[in-house]
């Protein structure tokens, strides 16, 4: 996929950092207010996908590599399991346990500002990173591949 | 009241057009015109955390989805409908009218919650413990990430799967590798 003309690049280059900024807003307040993993993760994703549009497939592969992209997935995807999992050790032990809230919040009354929900903003935040890295990933992977499959034709035709 | 059917009549306009128009990417766009007055009305019910999801999955992922996917000698539809395929559909709409009539009179009111209408629905105890319990003060959150946290743990294994599925099997270097094979 090629890029677009020096008014959408510029334009674009200004404008991701904003988007940016409001899918990590949206991430982080999700036990707040409204908003949360889904919808950070598919704006974070866009931010990319703008780059994409505007720069081309190669620019963007160049600054973040699909086996990175990947790498955050897995990570993603690990850590709200292993969320979901801590739950089985501490306390009374049941899968998905907001052990976090309900042990370290209530009984010892600590205030913890940024996580005061327990592992509800945490598992935010890994499912903000599942879903920004596969958004990106399925449309990058669509595109790349339809533009290849564009450049191989002619080849053939003149062999 | 009046808004919603300004923006339905809104919706329906922009549906009839996406099915209507002959050029692929102001289809898409139209689609995207409809998911945006459905946000539009989730945001008048109240519901700010359905419109930002519908407003991003619709909008961004669905228009961006199929503009990135899109080939270029792909964007014009051509050839007409025959005479068998319009009166099925005909057919098909007339059931889903008749079927749909009979559902929705069934349904509450525009506008009313459906948890007033069961007295010991589980909605009514996860609004008044919902605080309490997890700490959360958007509700939305508070159900879905841990009342229902087997739901998210379900959808996001099934969006891990396909990703990593479809990034497999669309990937570059095995089909160079078989094109060198092949030579």
């Amino acid at each position: 996929m090629k890029g677009m003309t020096v008014i959408v690049k510029t334009i674009s280059s200004w404008v991701k950092v904003l988007i940016l900024l409001f899918g990590i807003y949206i991430i982080l307040f999700g036990d707040i207010g409204p908003g949360g993993g889904f919808a950070g993760g598919v704006i974070l994703a866009a931010s990319y996908v703008l780059l994409l549009l505007a720069f081309g497939s190669e620019f963007v592969e160049r600054n973040m590599p699909v086996s990175l992209v990947l790498r955050l997935l897995c990570v993603g995807m690990f850590c709200f399991i292993a969320l979901a999992i801590s739950g089985l050790f501490v306390g009374t032990g049941e899968f998905f346990r907001n052990w976090i809230y309900q042990d370290v919040v209530t009984k010892k009354g600590i205030d913890i500002h940024i996580i005061g929900a327990g592992i509800i903003p945490l598992a935010e935040i890994a499912i903000g990173l599942l879903v920004a890295a596969a958004v990106y990933l399925v449309i990058f992977t669509f595109s790349t591949f339809r533009s290849e499959q564009r450049q191989d034709l002619p080849v053939e035709s003149l062999e | 009241m009046t808004v919603f059917y300004v923006l339905l009549v809104f919706m329906i306009i922009a549906a009839l057009i996406a099915v209507e128009t002959r050029n692929l990417l102001s289809a898409v766009i139209c689609i995207g015109a409809v998911g945006f007055g459905a946000s539009l009305i989730f945001l008048f019910l109240r519901a700010p955390d359905i419109a930002i999801t519908q407003i991003v999955v619709e909008v961004l992922g669905l228009i961006i989805l199929i503009r990135a996917a899109i080939s270029r000698d792909l964007t014009f539809i051509s050839g007409g409908r025959d005479f068998f395929s319009v009166v099925v559909s005909a057919v098909i709409v007339f059931v889903i009218f008749v079927a749909g009539i009979r559902v929705f009179e069934s349904l509450p009111d525009f506008g009313t919650p459906i948890f007033t209408q069961a007295s010991n629905a589980a909605s009514q105890s996860y609004i008044a413990k919902g605080l309490a319990k997890t700490g959360a003060s958007n509700i939305v959150s508070s159900v879905i990430l841990d009342f229902r946290a087997y739901d998210t743990l379900g959808e996001a294994t099934v969006l891990f799967t396909s990703i990593i599925g479809a990034t497999v099997i669309l990937r570059k270097k095995p089909r160079k590798l078989l094109q060198e094979c092949d030579e």
